[in-house]
């Protein structure tokens, strides 16, 4: 081993070093993760919106061949959510890309993320997996502070 | 360079393993500039000219990432062990091999044609295909193992007739790559015909689906590195000595190898950071083994950089600037295109890299996982340094075994740059439109970049506009190939037949060092690992999965009802229902 050789490994060393610190700075200051898994249960089939607090709402989203259940979901600004994620048939995908939330629907298995939406706005949600014919239709969308409310 | 002679029948297989992929290669590159025509809206229909959009995909990822890999793996595998140790090819398990390979590829290619298999290369279940297509996808990788297992006896006779001498970094590099194929295979295997296969043919009701996609990516994410070392081969032995210089280290090469055999397999999960069913804690550990992976690029990145310079500082080259020696390379030399063909490759592969530490991070995943971002570097990987390598060294061993000479000289240099360009604007307008969300293997041209339609997005026009500008530069690049090729396959003989590789010489003399001459101290740290890692994650699935799926097709959302179980045995509520409708 000569010595530009040793050189390399050292830098080598700091780069990855500086990366994994990169990784554990941002799941644990700032608690950005990947989902979680939940035990299936049969009642995450049924699609619903409820609200446990002022503020605090949980999304039991359907997707299905070629929809995300509830379609259309309304949210106050602020709103801290947890959403658990199923599938009714195939493999889907969940992407909101203004939230960086990205979740896969997989038929057997629960999924559960929990953001906050911080932005009044439209929420647009892209089904971002393979799903048959009609995969580029299937979008759904939350809107957030919607007037009079 | 020493030259070696192959016999006919060796020569009638490597022409058959090289030629057949790069004919339907025609059809996958078609496929691939029609894509982005798709998702540009400048098609906005579900087909065009008889090939349906998501039927096109999957064909472009089964003969581009799979079918043409694969056989070259083989192929030059085969011309590598024939070369570095000197014996000759067991034929009649190479012949096997190459029957299986060839019926399973028909098999797929057919049932991928006539419509009965548009569920990507991916096969991603519960979306469900035709049984002949799982049977081919099958004996494609089964007959691959075949070859391997006639590689194995020419390499324990080298090692008994050489004992303690310094096995080749080639030989290492071909053997290190198939035993991590093999193993990783047989877990798709093991899912293709014992859980896709009886599911499809209707004998058992329903399948787990996580199972099959924990399974998948447990082979998913090796393959890439199956593409990947036959070219890293090149970058190792051929490479050097095309520059004009020599290999900084053979250790560190072997080491490299080794190192992709331990670390390929155990990572497969980063594929899976958004899917349930495996938990976080799993999921974190394989992210950090991931960049374990980044470890023997970041020493391949410093080994061929050091071999290059030396090579530049061997033609003459002084200068203070630690950098101009990039310059001094043989870049444009029209008789040594294999050099361009890997510089590029190279070139490409530094972005492909770094682009694939983003989506292995644990939570930068959550911004690009499923969207156009992950075509935008897998592109610069599979379609970069793996394609390119492929191309080159196809031109370079039809040219020598045929005896003939390439003619389009000038264009045929041309080529590899012509792409590069091509693929940076391509995979710039992929990743930045992933980057917004874009979603990938979408049909976008009808939905959303479809100004009528209520689900347009404005903000994803000028990225997917981008990927056609490269697409269009990439099917001219390919177009010119398969010109060059074509005219060297029609030209006259003109030479001796032979076989020969630019190997390399190192730059310090290297000891052997016991550990790194051996696969078995590696292969058993790579047992170890896979179950460290894999046996929580298949735990995790038995867990958490709730229910087992029934077969779909892809046009129509109601399950298809295959199952019929067997009359007496069970009568099921369907039958009783039946019963109460008719009294």
């Amino acid at each position: 081993m000569d010595k530009y050789e040793v050189k390399a490994m050292i830098l080598t060393g700091i780069t990855l070093a500086i990366f994994l610190v990169a990784i554990l700075r941002s799941i644990f200051t700032y608690a950005t993760g990947i989902p979680e898994c939940i035990p299936y249960d049969e009642s995450f089939t049924e699609p619903r919106v409820e609200k446990l607090d002022d503020n605090v709402y949980q999304i039991f989203a359907l997707a299905q061949m070629w929809s995300f259940e509830p379609h259309e979901i309304r949210l106050p600004v602020g709103a801290e959510v947890d959403i658990y994620l199923t599938s009714k048939d195939v493999v889907h995908g969940l992407n909101i890309a203004d939230l960086s939330l990205n979740m896969m629907a997989v038929p057997g298995g629960v999924n559960k993320e929990t953001v906050t939406f911080k932005k009044p706005g439209v929420y647009k949600v892209v089904c971002h997996e393979y799903c048959g014919s009609g995969h580029q239709h299937m979008m759904g969308e939350i809107i957030v502070n919607y007037p009079n409310r | 360079m020493r030259k070696i002679y192959l016999s006919k029948t060796e020569k009638a297989l490597t022409y058959t393993l090289l030629c057949i992929p790069l004919a339907l290669l025609t059809l996958g590159i078609y496929h691939g500039l029609m894509q982005t025509l798709y998702r540009s809206g400048m098609i906005s229909q579900t087909s065009f000219a008889a090939l349906e959009y998501y039927q096109g995909l999957t064909l472009h990822g089964v003969i581009n990432a799979l079918v043409l890999t694969t056989f070259f793996a083989v192929a030059f595998g085969h011309v590598c062990m024939r070369y570095y140790t000197g014996y000759k090819l067991n034929m009649t398990t190479a012949w096997i091999s190459a029957g299986m390979m060839i019926a399973g590829t028909v098999l797929a290619a057919v049932m991928i044609l006539s419509g009965n298999a548009s569920v990507l290369y991916t096969f991603y279940a519960p979306m469900k295909a035709h049984p002949l297509h799982y049977i081919g996808n099958v004996l494609l990788i089964t007959g691959s193992w075949v070859a391997f297992f006639g590689w194995i006896g020419m390499y324990r006779k080298w090692r008994r007739e050489h004992k303690g001498e310094r096995i080749h970094l080639a030989v290492v590099a071909t053997m290190a790559n198939f035993i991590m194929w093999f193993v990783c295979s047989i877990a798709v295997v093991y899912s293709l015909l014992f859980l896709l296969l009886p599911w499809s043919m209707g004998l058992t009701p329903t399948v787990n689906v996580p199972m099959t996609r924990t399974l998948f990516w447990f082979f998913g994410h090796a393959l890439v590195y199956f593409w990947l070392l036959p070219v890293y081969l090149m970058y190792y032995v051929m490479l050097p000595t095309l520059a004009g210089g020599k290999l900084y280290s053979d250790n560190a090469g072997k080491f490299v190898f080794f190192l992709f055999l331990v670390f390929s397999i155990p990572v497969g999960t980063h594929h899976q950071f958004a899917e349930p069913t495996i938990t976080q804690g799993v999921k974190y550990f394989q992210s950090i083994l991931t960049y374990g992976v980044a470890l023997p690029s970041f020493i391949t990145a410093f080994t061929l950089a050091a071999s290059l310079e030396y090579a530049a500082w061997r033609k003459g080259h002084r200068s203070k600037n630690p950098f101009s020696w990039m310059t001094k390379l043989p870049f444009f030399e029209k008789d040594r295109y294999l050099f361009s063909y890997l510089i590029c490759g190279l070139i490409i592969f530094i972005i492909g890299g770094l682009t694939g530490m983003i989506n292995a991070s644990y939570v930068l995943s959550s911004l690009v996982h499923n969207t156009a971002f992950l075509p935008g570097h897998f592109h610069m990987t599979v379609a970069g340094p793996v394609f390119l390598g492929i191309l080159g060294m196809s031109l370079y061993l039809l040219e020598r075994l045929s005896g003939k000479e390439i003619r389009l000289k000038r264009i045929n240099n041309a080529i590899p740059y012509l792409w590069t360009i091509g693929m940076f604007i391509f995979s710039a307008g992929l990743m930045v439109g992933g980057f917004r969300g874009e979603p990938r293997r979408t049909n976008m041209g009808i939905s959303y970049m479809d100004p009528d339609s209520p689900l347009y997005r404005p903000d994803w026009v000028w990225t997917t506009g981008t990927t056609v500008i490269g697409g269009v530069i990439l099917f001219a690049a390919a177009g010119l190939f398969f010109i060059v090729l074509l005219d060297l396959l029609f030209a006259k003989k003109s030479k001796e037949s032979y076989l020969s590789f630019p190997t390399y010489d190192t730059v310090h003399k290297e000891k052997v060092i016991p550990f790194l001459n051996s696969f078995k101290p590696w292969i058993i740290i790579m047992l170890a690992l896979i179950m460290v890692a894999y046996v929580p994650a298949i735990l995790n699935v038995l867990e958490f999965t709730g229910r087992e799926a029934p077969p779909y097709e892809p046009q129509n959302p109601n399950p298809i009802e295959l199952y019929q179980p067997e009359a007496g045995t069970d009568v099921g509520d369907a039958e009783t229902y039946k019963l109460d409708q008719n009294e």
